[in-house]
């Protein structure tokens, strides 16, 4: 038999969705996708992060490598420009055929711009892909001023991106209102004096009618209505219009205002081609959201098995944040619905003073919710959405729903009064029916449950939801959530902490008897060592705290492989003395050490024997050095930049804040080890942005980004407050590495901790910002005992006779450990290979 | 003097010292006849003190008495400082690789005083 050859024509959302889909059937297909875009497929939905500091790669929803895998034929950076649909195949833009038995076309949309004169000037821009991002970068460099033509979910989005640019940004909408579309008036009069308030200025009822040069920035945009704008770059995001040119040409029937028309199996006018995704035409729609899309993949998909599904059109219901504000629509948000002719009834609650605006639409018999509008708190929306899919019955008093819950008519259902059809994933069509089913097989985990569902792997809106149904399911079954640390504690990092702050245990043995089996081992020894010194901050090596620690911190040193050490003075901000470097310099040649600058912007002598390392330790203490903790999980390096003392471009003194910074956050142990650096602008040489904490400069104050890191999987950090003062920069600070160091996981660093919080950032925030938890005082008051007992740890050791007994070889003899040999290269040691050493020690 | 203390013959190397030289719930090192033998002591263990041979066939470096003490599944055992494997404190078998042992040797506390042995107790 001839296997069937499909090409699917666009790898976007949609288009990706359904290859992958595709290539997991049982049935084997000859499957070949051709994408426009220069890159795999990747999430559009969230393009707007790249700006907040994402990385395009981020977002990448599958690769070339992967498509191989899965046996997928794909080809990127090339369009299909006809169909000839006699001969069955497709022809592209680099003149390639490819024969099809069946064609899926999943072109996507383009944004919609308005034939106003003027508006193909080179600062005119659009916003949809990865490439568009770097257009609107580029050119925002070059102005101060942004303007977004559209007010609706997308051009609001943009605007955020312009802002988190730097610019100062203008959005202008033609409709008298902003997201027309999802809001009624009163939602969208409150959603405009919260982003007027975020200083992005607004202005309705404006058709624009030509574009000039201007006189103080790039462009002039001359309205209707007599006014104008000066600006330096227009980004239209004034709707969407389907990809649907080549459809078209090849003679399929078209929409009145375009749109390849599909019918229920998602089959356009030829029964071999399907169309799905944003290009396509159903019941005179035009679907701009993802979860359609894949719905109608899902249905054109089935049309190839033996029970085929059909689309039936789909919810539109939406929750976003945009410009940090909560907006959710559901269902029918006018009220326009005739139920037996009569008009739906509607409840309203509006709160300027906290900027809140709820309405509820619901049946005239008031018994089922038709539609809801949400400004500022979103709250509500999980439990709306679920009462609005499932056709649940309202309470008695509808509008307690929306009203602010004090406990006596709190209303919040539990996932439990889910119905096994309620849909829990919109996104990837997951049902409460479907997590259960996974729990049965064995699922114990949100984790476990999205990749084996794929719940909540799509917008992301689902995850509080998701994860409440699998608690409760979970918690239904008896089943407890293992988080263990390892086989001696059955207790996740952050329980240990807590139970050992609060029965203020200072022992290993005495939390070992209280909460733990066995002896410990290599995992849970050092864990509940660095807890201890996370709370207590005691000397490490004391007799009862030395064993805990992992071989680094108990000798103070890093071990190489050949069993000796290397040594990393802390050299603070990088700033060294020539005097000190001359110190080092000494050292080093004294004991013949390998020397290296890090990539942390200090110094590194290797090769010490484990005997040396107190002697080294005397000199470079004597010199005024202290221990940089390169051994342990704590803070290594602050990197600066030169800052304002000495660099052009420099707005604030980088170099001293650095120093200030590490000098602070020496020695204090936590989770994983701690990075950060400081930059004196914009310009960022210091690389903080690539730090668990980085500060650079503004001309106001300091930015500050949080959870960013190189190393395996590097990511950039995330803006976190800006323009601070220099006492609440360290206030947030302060706050933050508590809070990681209270909550997070063994090894996990600060990016990871957070992607595992709830909430994510904007939690975050609320913690150590708006002090959600009450806890900003308790976390300030345990940094400040940390920092009160700093000590250098080698610098008490070296005075500690006891403690330098550990620091022999043997014990009972003064010889050297004669498998280190060495040898030399480029005038320095380094250790021998096997076969250098076997013919040194043999001659 | 223990029955223990009597089953090595005069002419064994051995390595004695003093207790006060042991790391309570950690290892050291002593020489004896240039073999390097890595010293456990597990106060509330029995026995309580266990010898290796120092050397880490693995990490290829004479490192083991620098690694921390445990258990894993009731087996007394020794992380190695460089890339982590288990060995056992009894046998000296590693957990993670079936075919690797290092050498086990006769360990005893008398009073205040520690012997080590050369004589061999692997069993692969
Ligand atoms: C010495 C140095 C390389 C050098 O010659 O430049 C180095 C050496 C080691 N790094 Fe590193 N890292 C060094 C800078 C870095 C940097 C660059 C930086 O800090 O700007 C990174 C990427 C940035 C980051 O961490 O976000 C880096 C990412 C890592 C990672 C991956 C961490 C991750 O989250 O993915 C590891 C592995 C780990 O920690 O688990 C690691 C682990 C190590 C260890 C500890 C591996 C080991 O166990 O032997 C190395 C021992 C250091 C030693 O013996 O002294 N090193 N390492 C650098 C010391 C900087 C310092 O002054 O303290
Ligand atoms: C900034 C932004 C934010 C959004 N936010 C949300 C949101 O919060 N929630 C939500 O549900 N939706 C959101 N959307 C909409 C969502 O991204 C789309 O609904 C979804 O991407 C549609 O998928 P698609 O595959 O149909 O089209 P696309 O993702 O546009 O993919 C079509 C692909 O086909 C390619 N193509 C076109 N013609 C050809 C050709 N002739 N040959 C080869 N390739 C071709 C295109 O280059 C493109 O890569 C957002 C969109 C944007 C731009
Ligand atoms: S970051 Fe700015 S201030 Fe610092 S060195 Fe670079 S240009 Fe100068
Ligand atoms: S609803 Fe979008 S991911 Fe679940």
């Amino acid at each position: 038999m001839n296997t069937k050859k499909i090409v699917v024509v666009g790898n976007g959302m949609v288009g990706h969705y359904y290859v992958e889909k595709m290539a997991a059937l049982e049935q084997a297909f000859e499957i070949t996708v051709i994408g426009a875009e220069p890159r795999p497929a990747y999430d559009r939905v969230h393009l707007s992060e790249v700006f907040s500091g994402k990385d395009p790669e981020d977002l990448a929803l599958t690769t070339r490598e992967h498509y191989k895998q899965i046996g997928v034929q794909a080809h990127f950076g090339d369009a299909v420009v006809s169909i000839d649909r006699e001969n069955k195949e497709v022809i592209t833009e680099l003149g390639r055929h490819f024969a099809y038995d069946k064609l899926i076309l999943a072109t996507g949309s383009y944004p919609f711009v308005p034939p106003v004169p003027g508006s193909d000037a080179k600062a005119c821009l659009t916003y949809r892909t990865i490439d568009d991002l770097g257009a609107i970068r580029a050119q925002a460099r070059l102005g101060k001023v942004g303007v977004v033509v559209g007010g609706g979910l997308l051009g609001l989005e943009c605007a955020n991106a312009l802002k988190n640019l730097g610019l100062e940004t203008h959005v202008v909408e033609f409709a008298p209102g902003l997201m027309g579309v999802q809001l009624d008036e009163g939602g969208s009069g409150m959603l405009r004096s919260m982003i007027e308030e975020l200083n992005v200025q607004v202005h309705t009822s404006k058709a624009t009618q030509k574009i000039v040069a201007g006189k103080e920035h790039t462009l002039r945009m001359e309205f209707a209505d007599g006014g104008a704008l000066e600006t330096d770059l227009i980004v239209f995001s004034a709707g969407i219009r389907p990809n649907d040119q080549l459809a078209k040409q090849a003679g399929l029937e078209i929409g009145e205002r375009g749109g390849i028309i599909i019918d229920y199996h998602c089959r356009t006018s030829d029964s071999n081609i399907f169309a799905i995704g944003e290009c396509a035409l159903f019941g005179g729609k035009i679907f701009g959201l993802v979860a359609p899309g894949y719905r109608m993949a899902d249905a054109a998909l089935s049309q190839l098995s033996d029970s085929p599904q059909s689309f039936q059109g789909a919810d539109m219901s939406t929750k976003l944040k945009l410009l940090g504000i909560d907006v959710g629509s559901i269902g029918d948000s006018h009220g326009k619905t005739l139920v037996d002719d009569k008009v739906p009834a509607s409840f309203l609650y509006s709160n300027d003073r906290e900027r809140v605006y709820k309405k509820i639409v619901v049946s005239p018999d008031g018994k089922k919710l038709l539609g809801a509008v949400l400004v500022g708190d979103c709250s509500d929306y999980d439990n709306l959405l679920q009462l609005y899919l499932n056709d649940m019955d309202l309470p008695e008093n509808p509008e307690h729903i929306i009203l602010p819950a004090d406990d006596a008519n709190s209303t919040a259902f539990s996932a439990m009064q889910l119905p096994s059809t309620a849909t829990i994933c919109s996104c990837l069509n997951v049902t409460k029916g479907d997590i259960v089913a996974a729990i049965d097989a064995g699922c114990t985990t949100v984790a476990e449950v999205k990749s084996s569902t794929k719940a909540s792997t799509g917008c992301g809106g689902c995850a509080a939801l998701l994860k409440s149904t699998v608690d409760t399911e979970l918690a239904a079954r008896g089943v407890e959530i293992n988080n263990h640390l390892c086989e001696h504690f059955a207790y996740s990092r952050q329980d240990l902490f807590h139970m050992i702050k609060v029965g203020r245990l200072e022992h290993f043995d005495e939390v070992l008897n209280k909460h733990g089996s066995g002896l410990g081992c290599e995992v849970c020894k050092p864990t509940v060592g660095s807890i201890l010194a996370s709370l207590w901050n005691d000397y490490i090596l004391k007799p009862q705290h030395l064993p805990l620690q992992d071989t680094n911190d108990n000798f103070l040193a890093n071990m190489q492989k050949d069993g000796t050490y290397s040594i990393v003075p802390r050299i603070p901000g990088g700033e060294i003395s020539a005097d000190k470097l001359i110190v080092i310099g000494e050292v080093a040649k004294k004991y013949s050490l390998y020397t290296k600058i890090t990539g942390g912007q200090r110094i590194d002598l290797f090769g010490a024997r484990v005997n040396q390392l107190p002697e080294i330790w005397s000199e470079l203490v004597e010199a005024g050095f202290e221990t940089g903790h390169a051994y342990g999980k704590a803070l290594r390096t602050v990197k600066s930049c030169v800052g304002n003392s000495w660099c052009r471009y420099g707005v604030q003194d980088s170099v001293s804040m650095a120093i200030y910074i590490e000098n602070r956050y020496k020695g204090i142990r936590s989770p994983h080890k701690i990075k950060s650096a400081v930059s004196g602008c914009t310009r960022e040489c210091a690389e903080a942005q690539s730090k668990d904490f980085g500060v650079i400069a503004t001309e106001n104050g300091w930015n500050l980004y949080v959870c960013g890191n190189g190393g395996m999987k590097p990511r950039h950090a995330d803006l976190f407050a800006t323009d601070l003062d220099d006492a609440t920069l360290i206030k947030y600070i302060d706050r933050f590495l508590m809070f990681y160091i209270r909550t997070a996981d063994r090894l996990q660093r600060t990016s990871v901790w957070m992607n595992n919080l709830e909430g994510g950032l904007d939690y975050l925030r609320e913690v150590v910002i708006d002090d959600k938890l009450g806890l900003a005082e308790e976390l300030e008051a345990q940094m400040a005992l940390l920092l009160d007992k700093y000590q250098c740890e080698w610098k008490t050791t070296i005075e500690d006779p006891e403690r330098l007994k550990r620091f022999r070889q043997f014990v009972n003899s003064d010889k050297d450990d004669s498998h280190i040999v060495f040898v030399q290269e480029r005038d320095q040691p380094r250790p021998a290979k096997e076969q250098e050493r076997d013919a040194l020690t043999t001659a | 003097m223990t029955n223990a203390a009597l089953s090595h013959s005069p002419f064994d190397p051995i390595a004695i010292f003093d207790r006060s030289d042991l790391q309570e719930n950690a290892g050291v090192c002593v020489l004896i006849n240039d073999v390097q033998v890595a010293v456990f002591y597990l106060p509330k263990e029995s026995p309580s003190i266990f010898a290796l041979h120092n050397w880490d066939p693995l990490g290829k470096a004479n490192v083991l008495y620098r690694g921390i003490v445990g258990d894993l599944n009731g087996e007394r055992v020794v992380a190695s400082p460089l890339y982590k494997q288990h060995f056992s404190l009894d046998t000296g078998r590693c957990l993670e690789e079936e075919s690797v042992c290092v050498p086990v040797y006769e360990a005893f506390i008398e009073g205040e005083t520690v012997t080590i042995t050369l004589q061999s107790r692997c069993h692969k």
